[in-house]
């Protein structure tokens, strides 16, 4: 294959190699020989060449299985090691072409099947391996890769659940980076736009298998991530096998998704296949619809929560409102009720103010009379006073004294003047004077009104108008004459 | 980032209705949020008004240059081979 490219140098025994390797197994027998004619001595750079090229010549390739150990890889790119089992060893060398293209890292104690070419680095005299394939024994190197790459990055924390972001709730702008060819992106537009009509959506088209689709599918998550023109993307591809999954296992392309600004839903293959990029996703869709699911919200049940919120929020403050207007009219009357309290006191107030000063006025008035009369009093009892009224009594005393004494001797006269007249109408004279006597008993006096107040033979006096006259009683006549 | 505006106004909004609903606050402070509320699921209404549907793909042009191009599913034949 390619062994005769992969000489370090050239041998130097041009043609007559094949004649060496001849002759080249025999020399041991002929060195070996005390008793040999033929002596043939070998400089070590000859001897060691002859070594090189019949091993060359023999072992141009072999498959070789054994375990790492004493991995060095110097600036140079190339790898070396050593090949054991339990009782031999080997030195191994990987060229940097060779080592750039494993997919998974050699490391010390792997246990692995390496394909080469047996040859010898003749500045030591060490016969060695230069291999040019190897794989993981048991196991397939993407498998191997794999692990290795997923232990390593997630020493790094890369996948740690503390750096998965939620996903927003309503994307305005999502990404997609896929493939334009094929099902995946007409199921997860379809998906969208059924969940969330009025979404935007930014297809950034990528391969997402084969040479260089790794380094795509990277450039498209950055170019997403530092657009700012998106809230959320996918990175995703429909099923495939696990080389054509590959691109989803690269590092570029784990890393460009954990460093993504905006969160990354990865939605890789079938709901089995599990990436790396599944790992340091936001969020890991089983399948790219369901991944459209996940991002895309249903515009419908947005819009009528809003509705709702903002239907509670009118709901709660008008039923607040009335509560707190109610609470204000049963203050308004409360405040009414003090104010006719208020004024039923100040009423109170002014009344037994009122009352008080009557009150107050009535003492000082009895008082004040009090004070009046015993002014009144001293002054009427005060000699100098006493003596004013006298002298001011004493001409109406002399008046008074004066028309009393003469209405008195004017009454006195009538009087007289009346008595006598009345005195003259029923004195007995006059009526004598017309002709009438008074017949009296001579002895007692007695005036005699009737017949029966006399007896036959008694003295009887009768007054006359101008004497008396004797008389004896002859006969007692009863006779009425009125 | 409109999204995530639009997702802390609906939290803020989804908050102030709570609050308002526990009752607990003084009249001031309710009318206080209330208005913030108003205010949120106003510009909450916009966003969702103003949103709009849209398939843009990224494209290189011949110099080179990258640029958003207006997409359907129905000339996607077309696209497709454009991609690079």
């Amino acid at each position: 294959m390619r062994n005769s490219g992969r000489r370090f140098r050239s041998n130097g025994f041009g043609s007559s190699t094949k004649g060496d390797f001849a002759t080249g197994f025999r020399i041991p027998t002929s060195l070996s020989s005390p008793g040999s004619s033929v002596r043939q001595v070998h400089t070590v750079s000859e001897l060691t060449s002859l070594v090189r090229s019949t091993l060359e010549s023999s072992f141009t390739e072999v498959w070789l299985e054994g375990e790492v150990s004493n991995l060095r890889a110097p600036a140079s790119g190339h790898l070396y090691c050593t090949l054991k089992d339990e009782s031999s060893q080997i030195r191994a060398v990987l060229f940097r072409t060779t080592a750039t293209r494993l997919r998974f890292a050699l490391e010390d104690g792997l246990h692995v099947v390496a394909r080469g070419r047996v040859t010898v680095y003749e500045p030591r005299g060490e016969y060695q391996i230069i291999v040019d394939y190897v794989e993981p024994k048991g196991r397939g190197a993407l498998q191997l890769a794999f692990e290795q790459l997923r232990t390593r990055l997630a020493e790094e924390g890369l996948f740690d659940v503390g750096r998965k972001r939620p996903l927003p709730e309503l994307p305005r702008t999502v990404g997609l980076v896929t493939s334009l060819s094929g099902a995946v992106i007409r199921d997860m537009l379809t998906v969208l736009h059924r969940r969330c009509p009025t979404l935007h959506i930014i297809i950034v088209p990528v391969q997402v298998q084969g040479e260089g689709s790794a380094e795509q599918i990277a450039a498209a998550i950055r170019m997403l991530s530092e657009s700012g023109w998106v809230d959320v993307m996918i990175v995703g591809r429909g099923g495939g096998s696990l080389e054509d999954l590959w691109s989803f296992n690269e590092e570029v392309v784990v890393r460009a998704i954990a460093a993504s600004q905006v969160p990354v839903v990865s939605a890789v293959g079938h709901e089995t296949d599990v990436t790396l990029a599944d790992f340091a996703a936001d969020l890991r869709a089983p399948t790219p619809s369901a991944a459209a699911e996940a991002v895309a919200p249903v515009l419908a049940q947005i819009v009528s929560r809003l509705a709702e919120l903002s239907a509670r929020l009118q709901q709660v403050v008008g039923r607040r409102m009335e509560e707190e207007r109610q609470r204000l009219r049963l203050v308004t009357h409360q405040i009414a009720a003090v104010r006719v309290r208020v004024q039923e006191e100040i009423q109170r107030v002014d009344a037994t103010v009122y009352e008080m000063s009557a009150a107050v006025r009535l003492v000082l008035q009895v008082g004040q009379d009090r004070m009046v009369r015993a002014h009144q009093g001293l002054m009427a009892g005060s000699p100098h006073s006493r003596v004013r009224h006298g002298l001011a009594v004493v001409p109406q005393l002399a008046a008074r004294l004066y028309q009393g004494t003469r209405g008195i001797v004017e009454a006195r006269t009538q009087r007289v003047q009346s008595c006598a007249a009345r005195l003259h109408a029923l004195s007995p004279l006059a009526t004598l004077g017309r002709g009438y006597s008074v017949l009296q008993h001579a002895r007692t006096g007695d005036v005699i009104r009737g017949v029966a107040d006399v007896n036959v033979g008694e003295e009887l006096q009768a007054k006359l108008i101008d004497g008396r006259l004797l008389c004896i009683v002859k006969a007692g006549v009863p006779d009425s004459l009125i | 980032m409109a999204a995530v505006k639009f997702e802390q106004a609906m939290a803020r909004l989804e908050a102030i209705v709570g609050q308002l609903e526990n009752g607990d606050l003084s009249l001031d402070e309710s009318l206080k949020i209330f208005e913030e509320g108003i205010r949120l699921s106003k510009n909450c209404l916009k966003v969702l008004e103003e949103a709009e549907r849209k398939v843009e793909v990224l494209v290189q042009d011949t110099n080179g240059k990258k640029q958003l191009r207006a997409f359907s599913l129905d000339d996607d034949a077309d696209e497709a081979s454009l991609e690079p």
